[in-house]
């Protein structure tokens, strides 16, 4: 807790960062959220992609991009969404300037998302994810209390910027299962948020002579190994993914990694030190009626303490 | 050490039968299989067990089961030769009011499918297909209704000599000015009588006598609905026609609908038929003409085109001319004839499509007039590899044949059918007529290549995660983590037979969820052991500190998943199709884990230790 101040304040700088780096550079976003067509075949054997970008500008697509997926042979076309072609055409066309059967290139999968359904992904999304922040704070509120809350919130805006300014930095492509990534890697990091908590909790009612610093400060020491080794076992399965699983939950894999990391620091600092900012005192975790009899055992004394000195 | 609570043990053991039994069907394989459905989506004849019999038998098809499972009937097969042959059979012997399908059956054994139990059922994404999101042009069918109105209301005035001094279309509505209020008044109440779905209103600003008429939101709604509504109903069959094996075509929301077609690899063809439309046409029957020397001949009078009828191939010799087009229909429902008693469709025209009615029948009475439908189908069949071919043929044929019994325009009905046939003319009438046209929003097709690599590809990560973490539990847990990862087992097998239970669709998020349970479920037995070697260390004697241990945990665990479920359930409700997936393994996850990590251990805990005297606890 004595870096409290130092951590704050490197958060707040990476956090920055991580703004300015989606400000800037921005996601790289997928079809899903975007619209566009995106096909996926596999040639016979090692194809070069400027053939592949030749036989395409010649079907009448010159500013598809092409690139490598995963192999030599594994091609991967992308083409941004053109609202005066008619929708799902696009894909069919695209297969016949490949001339496919006569290549016996094989098709993997085709995902066209149009702009409208694109546009309402997108917005979708962003309503996922305030309804997790609310949904969860609204939780935490109610379990301990709202200055908890608010460090909670921080903890967890801090991830999510923090995740997603790295997705912006390596331009990993963020699809709907990427998303689905931050959310889980949200709800996760915050429980690690209330493991924490709950203990400074205890400890806060059982510790009575030490300072709120300090209880904080020994629950953090004392969950920490805890979390730890949990963080180390969900790591272990998320390299499990990253490296088996393919190229479909790749993006997914990655979102949790960086998140897990993230939400190791930030479940220690960022919501302590906040909770610490709000100035929690102990009466804050008292429940209601206790809290009541003691701020008039605090009146009462204060009243009896200001009459006449005799 | 105080007695363990007996009715925990017993869950324990009551859910882990259960779960094992559940779970195991994903086991068995499948085999070759022929599906077979009706058309109309009717269910199977009673004897329909006898009638497949002898097509095979003709044949000499051997086959290892021949059954009704649910709506359909499941052929099972040895071989895939053999599959193929029984679908041509099939084909051929049955017609067109059957579906025959090839599809991979599982081989759950008899007393397992007696108790429910099937494998899971796999998206997509792991068995390969296509799934189209389609919009429904809703505001072309709305811009349809308000066009005719706006034509109709003038000639409707019109023949009531109600004179208006001007009309103009504005926005949705039809706006007519009159002389006087006089006329305003009949005009209101003649509008009123026979267009019941409008709203009439007099604009609150206006100088003259003024009447607005426009469609209410009510009406507008139900409008929007029909239409969607049809076009599902003509989608569903539409799709029946492509031979594939458990098609979804589903409603989403107000104007959209979801088709998904597992195991097809080739969307081209699917999605022409899925946009195409059909038409109508009312056309007079040729009497002079001979319609089965025609047929025969080859050789149609001049002005006469030859058409067949639906149902018994009858051919008719139809005059050219078209009476009435699809286009002028504006409803057709089954209905009662007051006369008779008997099934009939009602169907209603537009002012245009009534005027010609009416010059038609005037000259008409006692003379047969016939519906013409036209389409564009697909027929399925299969090569030798079992690839399909589907070739498309112009459908074009007579639906109804009425003699007319009286003169009549715009209302009229046809009667002389049974029930079943009086409401498959109509919704034929509607498919004609009245269905709006749709567009393509989002296309997914996943090769099945593709689907058996996701399968490969997701197994291993699971199973090399699973290894992973138990390794890591009983290295570093000794006793107890090994009865964590008897838990983390059981909590896959659970997930698992839920999946199969629910008939929740698993798809490669879906198993990207199950990989993160795994690592998330140890967590709850990470804080129990932690918490146990705490106690230990503040010196109390081991079971106490192990009660200790589990009892000071379960709230902590509990608290701490219900943040991940929320997440679970926001994605959930946001999720489109895989996403769905992951939300539910997750939470799922979530659900068995805390049942496993808590009761599973601790009961196997108990009884593992319970004799022993500890000096300290393996943990």
């Amino acid at each position: 807790m004595a870096q409290r101040k130092r951590a704050l304040v490197v958060s707040a700088l990476l956090t920055l960062g991580a703004i300015i780096l989606l400000a800037t550079r921005g996601l790289n976003l997928g079809i899903d959220f975007k619209g566009g067509v995106l096909v996926e075949v596999v040639y016979p054997q090692t194809v070069e992609l400027d053939n592949v970008r030749a036989e395409l500008a010649r079907g009448g697509y010159p500013e598809a991009v092409v690139q490598y997926f995963g192999g030599t042979s594994d091609v991967l076309i992308r083409l941004l969404p053109d609202p005066t072609a008619s929708s799902a055409e696009i894909s069919t066309k695209v297969l016949a300037s490949l001339d496919a059967k006569a290549n016996d290139v094989q098709l993997r999968r085709v995902e066209f998302v149009g702009p409208q359904v694109g546009e309402e992904l997108k917005q979708d999304g962003l309503a996922a994810l305030l309804a997790a922040f609310v949904g969860i704070g609204i939780y935490v509120m109610f379990r301990f209390e709202w200055k908890f809350s608010l460090g909670s919130i921080a903890a967890l805006t801090h991830d999510a910027i923090m995740t997603l300014g790295y997705l912006a930095l390596v331009q990993e492509e963020f699809d709907l299962t990427v998303l689905a990534g931050i959310l889980a890697m949200l709800g996760y990091s915050n429980n690690e948020t209330i493991v924490i908590f709950d203990r400074i909790r205890e400890n806060l009612l059982t510790l009575r002579q030490r300072s709120v610093r300090d209880v904080i400060n020994l629950s953090i020491n004392q969950t920490l190994l805890r979390s730890i080794i949990t963080h180390f076992t969900v790591l272990m399965v998320l390299s499990s993914l990253y490296f088996f699983g393919g190229k479909s939950v790749h993006g997914f894999a990655v979102a949790m990694i960086v998140g897990v990391l993230v939400a190791t620091y930030s479940s220690i600092y960022v919501s302590s030190g906040v909770t610490v900012l709000l100035n929690l005192k102990r009466e804050d975790l008292l429940p209601p009626e206790d809290k009541d009899e003691k701020i008039k055992a605090e009146k009462l004394a204060k009243a009896e303490n200001d009459g006449a000195v005799v | 050490m105080q007695q363990y609570p007996l009715w925990k043990t017993l869950t324990l053991i009551i859910v882990t039968l259960i779960g094992a039994l559940y779970a195991l069907p994903n086991l068995y394989g499948e085999e070759p299989a022929v599906q077979i459905t009706t058309t109309s989506g009717d269910p199977l004849p009673a004897d329909f067990s006898a009638t497949v019999a002898k097509s095979f038998e003709a044949e000499k098809i051997e086959t290892t089961a021949s059954r009704l499972e649910g709506k359909q009937w499941v052929v099972r097969l040895k071989s895939t030769d053999s599959q193929l042959k029984a679908a041509d059979v099939l084909k051929a012997g049955l017609g067109r009011g059957y579906v025959v399908a090839l599809n991979s059956a599982p081989k759950t054994p008899g007393w397992l499918h007696a108790i429910g139990a099937k494998p899971m059922t796999l998206g997509l994404d792991l068995r390969g297909g296509v799934h189209f999101l389609l919009q429904v042009d809703v505001d072309d069918v709305r811009k349809a209704a308000v066009d005719r109105y706006v034509n109709d209301i003038p000639a409707l005035l019109r023949k009531n000599d109600i004179r208006y001094t001007s009309r103009k279309a504005v926005g949705d509505a039809l706006v007519l000015e009159f002389a006087d209020t006089e006329k305003l008044d009949k005009a209101r109440s003649t509008i009123s009588r026979e267009y019941r779905e409008l709203t009439l209103t007099t604009p609150p600003d206006a100088t003259t006598p003024t009447l607005s008429a426009r469609i209410s939101d009510v009406e507008a709604r139900t409008i929007v609905d029909n239409a969607v509504q049809q076009n599902l109903i003509t989608l569903r069959n539409r799709v029946n026609q492509f031979g594939v094996a458990e098609p979804i075509v589903q409603r989403q929301g107000a104007d959209r609908i979801v088709v998904q077609l597992p195991g097809v690899k080739d969307s081209s063809d699917i999605k022409e038929r899925l946009r195409a439309t059909a038409t109508l046409e009312y056309r007079a029957v040729d009497e002079s003409g001979d319609a089965n020397s025609a047929a025969s001949s080859g050789v149609v009078p001049p002005g006469d085109e030859l058409f067949y009828h639906r149902g018994d191939h009858r051919p008719y010799l139809l005059k050219r001319e078209i009476i009435a087009s699809g286009a002028q229909l504006t409803s057709a429902q089954p209905t009662i004839d007051q006369q008779s008693g008997t099934p009939a469709v009602s169907v209603t025209l537009d002012a245009s499509g009534a005027k010609k009615m009416l010059e038609f029948t005037s000259k008409s009475v006692g003379h047969p007039m016939a519906v013409v439908y036209k389409e564009v189908e697909y027929t399925t069949t299969y090569n030798a590899k079992g690839d399909p071919i589907r070739e498309r043929h112009n459908v074009q044929e007579v639906i109804s044949v009425a003699t007319i019994q009286g003169v009549f325009s715009s209302r009229f009905q046809t009667t002389g059918l049974s029930n079943k046939e009086a409401s498959d003319l109509a919704n034929l009438l509607k498919a004609g007529a009245l269905a709006a046209p749709i567009s393509i929003v989002e296309e997914r097709t996943v090769g099945p290549s593709l689907g058996a690599d996701n399968i490969k590809k997701g197994t291993y990560a699971a199973v090399a995660g699973f290894l992973l973490v138990v390794t890591f539990m009983a290295l570093y847990y000794s006793l107890f983590g090994l009865f964590a990862d008897f838990a983390l087992l059981l909590n896959v097998v659970l997930i698992i037979a839920a999946l199969s239970i629910f008939g929740a669709t698993l798809t490669m998020p879906g198993i990207a969820g199950i990989v993160l349970t795994l690592g998330m479920a140890v967590d709850a037995n990470v804080l129990i052991n932690e918490r146990i070697r705490e106690e230990l260390r503040l010196g109390l004697p081991p079971h106490q500190a192990m009660n200790e241990g589990y009892n000071r945990a379960f709230l902590t665990i509990a608290d701490s998943n219900v943040t991940t479920l929320i997440a679970a359930i926001v994605l959930f409700t946001l999720g489109a199709g895989p996403v769905k997936g992951f939300a539910i393994t997750l939470a799922l996850g979530l659900a068995t884990s805390m049942f496993t990590s808590i009761i599973g251990t601790r009961t196997i805990a108990y009884y593992t230790l319970r004799n022993r005297k500890l000096k300290d606890l393996p943990v």
